[in-house]
């Protein structure tokens, strides 16, 4: 009877789950080993840090394999054990010049002091199936070519030049001495303090956000910028040394970063400016752990329009794209559905029912 | 079923007591007395990533685990029945981080976790039912923009849910809402009690036990504390009504005082019923 095998227990789970592990290693091929999908499947790797919100490629690698490639199964799993470690404290905010570029490109501008750094991108490869890789062995080139590293110094963020010709509003929020709002500790509330806002975007799903900033390119909003600089690079991980009060760098992180000005194709759109600086174009900002470029380049437009005073298009509404972003979120909702709804179904089918009988005493009265 | 309570051991090693990190456990708290000094209201509060998936009870789970001592008894039911996969589940993971004693009797429990049921034997005082909740905003269905629905709370603008409900009886001669019927507590705010069927909501009226919300993917805890009245939203000429089972019983206990669940034999075509609530049932027939 249909009705009894969803009410098998723990032991059902059990069974379920020892099946699923065992089709895993159904075909024989060898064991993929953690560290391959670190560093063979860093598309993968890199997504999921970022959904997952914690800088732990290794884990990632093991959510990876553990979810046998489903991403938005392993970024929760990363999210998951994110919830185990204690909050440690904040980090200190980098300059955007900090970030040492291993890639950086200008969609705005041709020159750029320093120049265009294409760096490791399949941008410009045709999109053929390489069926040579069917046959890869282990004596082809090994090992990666360290891009070559370039003086921070001599190349300035594309931004801090805008700043200096007034062409971009770049005031950036004064945040010192006052800690962001944390989206993991304490829940989103609307209007939602622009901290809050970068975070939940920076841990939305890749899919969800390409889409939804598609939505505003294409005419579900108005936002449709040209990126004034994409870099990838390391990060230094800086923080407030406990006892002398000095920033200490405690590591790096990979990440990929993108400022948009918004407004440079077809409508112009608002200025914005503060009072006796002149007009200047707003910015959008996108910031994602890895190489994650699409990400990035999307949140730098959901930033945007989730920034602009008067809402237009869904793309636009706070609410709408912040709580709709998120991976974790989704697909537990989604799939929620599975579960059992006897009862209230079983409640709904009781109106239905009254209604039917109050239909069949009016056709019989008439 | 057992009705003694099962003694399990099972901490996991580098998992803190009941999975939940103490500060945590202590920011839940602090939301639950809160939404215990303003019964009904949606207390927002930074719902964690819990290893079972959001809108799955994670919500309850969070309430439960950061409640749950080592003197605790546990029960956890799904659509009123403690074997359902779902409540298994749970069960299985407070179990293995925290080694609780569980039980299936729910006089035996100081904590029971739900999902859309209240059990059928009363809860008395001292005991804790943590309901589980999808959609802890009652105001959705009518506006989809949370400022403007927690601007409706405070404002006590309930007027488009008035509306709806005349509306609903001028198209269909009936309230056309199943489970999750709103109610008023203590005569303020409109609450959703979570979809437990329109069968249970009177017994959150003037309770003996603490009832807790926990919405997990939607971040809001929200509490009924004992002895608060809770009254469905209804109209003087069109009261609200509970399931009718038309005299219906349990095939297997003969309870017609009981929620039952429809069972349709998928060889036979034939229709039974049964109490939903399976420990209730059991306990009846001394199972």
């Amino acid at each position: 009877m249909g009705y009894v095998s969803v009410k098998g227990g723990e032991e059902a789970i059990r069974e379920a789950e020892r099946l699923a592990a065992k089709n895993r290693l159904r075909g024989g091929s060898p064991l993929l080993e953690v560290k391959q999908v670190e560093e063979q499947l860093r598309a993968a790797v890199d997504q999921v840090m970022g959904e997952g919100g914690l800088y732990a490629p290794e884990l990632a690698a093991l959510a990876v394999k553990q979810s046998e490639g489903d991403l938005m199964e392993a970024a929760f799993l990363l999210r998951a054990y994110r919830t185990t470690l204690p909050r440690l404290g904040y980090s200190l905010p980098c300059a955007p010049g900090d970030l040492q570029p291993m890639r950086r490109i200008s969609s705005a501008f041709k020159n750029i002091p320093g120049g265009q750094i294409l760096g490791a991108s399949r941008d410009y490869a045709l999109h053929l199936l390489d069926f040579a890789l069917m046959r890869e062995t282990n004596d082809e080139e090994m090992g990666e070519e360290e891009a070559e590293e370039a003086d921070p110094a001599a190349l300035p963020a594309v931004l801090d030049l805008m700043d200096a010709e007034g062409i971009a509003h770049t005031a950036r929020e004064r945040a010192e001495g006052q800690e962001p709002h944390d989206v993991t500790t304490h829940g989103l509330s609307f209007p939602a303090h622009r901290s809050a806002r970068l975070q939940a975007l920076a841990r939305g799903e890749t899919g969800a956000m390409t889409a939804l900033a598609y939505a505003s390119l294409r005419g579900y909003g108005a936002v449709h910028p040209t990126i004034a600089e994409l870099r990838v690079g390391r990060m230094p991980l800086r923080v407030k040394h406990p006892y002398s009060g000095d920033a200490v760098t405690v590591g790096e992180v990979e990440v990929t970063e993108c400022h948009a000005i918004c407004g440079g194709i077809g409508f112009v759109g608002t200025f914005t400016g503060e009072e006796g600086e002149g007009a200047r174009f707003p910015l959008g900002y996108g910031l994602v752990f890895g190489r994650n470029e699409r990400k990035a380049i999307a949140m730098s437009v959901l930033d945007r329009c989730v920034s602009l005073e008067n809402p237009q298009a869904p793309t636009e509404d706070q609410e709408f794209v912040l709580y709709h972003i998120d991976g974790v979120d989704s697909m537990g909702f989604v799939e929620h559905l599975k579960l059992p709804h006897y009862v209230t179904f079983q409640s709904a089918l009781d109106r239905l029912r009254s209604v039917h009988k109050e239909e069949e005493v009016m056709s019989r009265d008439v | 079923m057992s009705d003694a309570v099962e003694r399990r051991h099972g901490e996991v090693d580098g998992y803190n007591y009941a999975f939940l990190d103490e500060c945590t456990k202590r920011e839940i708290r602090r939301k639950i007395l809160k939404a215990v000094a303003i019964p009904g209201y949606q207390v927002p509060f930074g719902s964690r990533e819990m290893p079972i998936a959001r809108g799955w009870g994670t919500g309850g789970l969070q309430v439960t685990l950061s409640l749950l001592g080592p003197e605790d008894v546990l029960k956890v039911i799904d659509q009123g029945c403690d074997h359902s996969v779902n409540a298994a589940n749970i069960r299985r993971l407070a179990v293995k981080m925290s080694g609780i004693r569980t039980t299936e009797d729910t006089a035996l429990a100081t904590i029971v976790q739900t999902r859309h049921r209240v059990p059928e034997e009363p809860l008395h005082a001292g005991q804790i039912l943590v309901l589980q909740v999808p959609l802890p905003e009652p105001l959705r269905m009518l506006e989809a923009s949370e400022a403007e629905t927690r601007r409706m709370h405070a404002q006590g603008d309930y007027t488009p849910m008035w509306l709806f409900l005349y509306e609903s009886i001028v198209r269909f001669h009936e309230i056309m809402l199943g489970a999750g019927y709103p109610v008023r507590v203590s005569g303020h705010y409109i609450m959703s009690p979570s979809p437990i069927p329109r069968w249970d909501v009177p017994r959150l009226h003037m309770a003996d036990n603490l009832f807790l919300f926990g919405a997990g993917r939607e971040k809001r805890i929200y509490a009924v504390p004992p002895h608060t009245a809770v009254e469905p939203l209804e109209f003087e000429d069109y009261p609200f009504r509970v399931e009718s089972f038309s005299g219906r019983a349990c095939e297997i206990c003969g309870s017609t005082s009981s929620y039952l669940d429809e069972i349709l034999d998928d060889i036979s075509g034939k229709r039974s019923y049964r109490c939903s609530d399976t420990a209730y049932c059991a306990k009846r027939t001394g199972a």
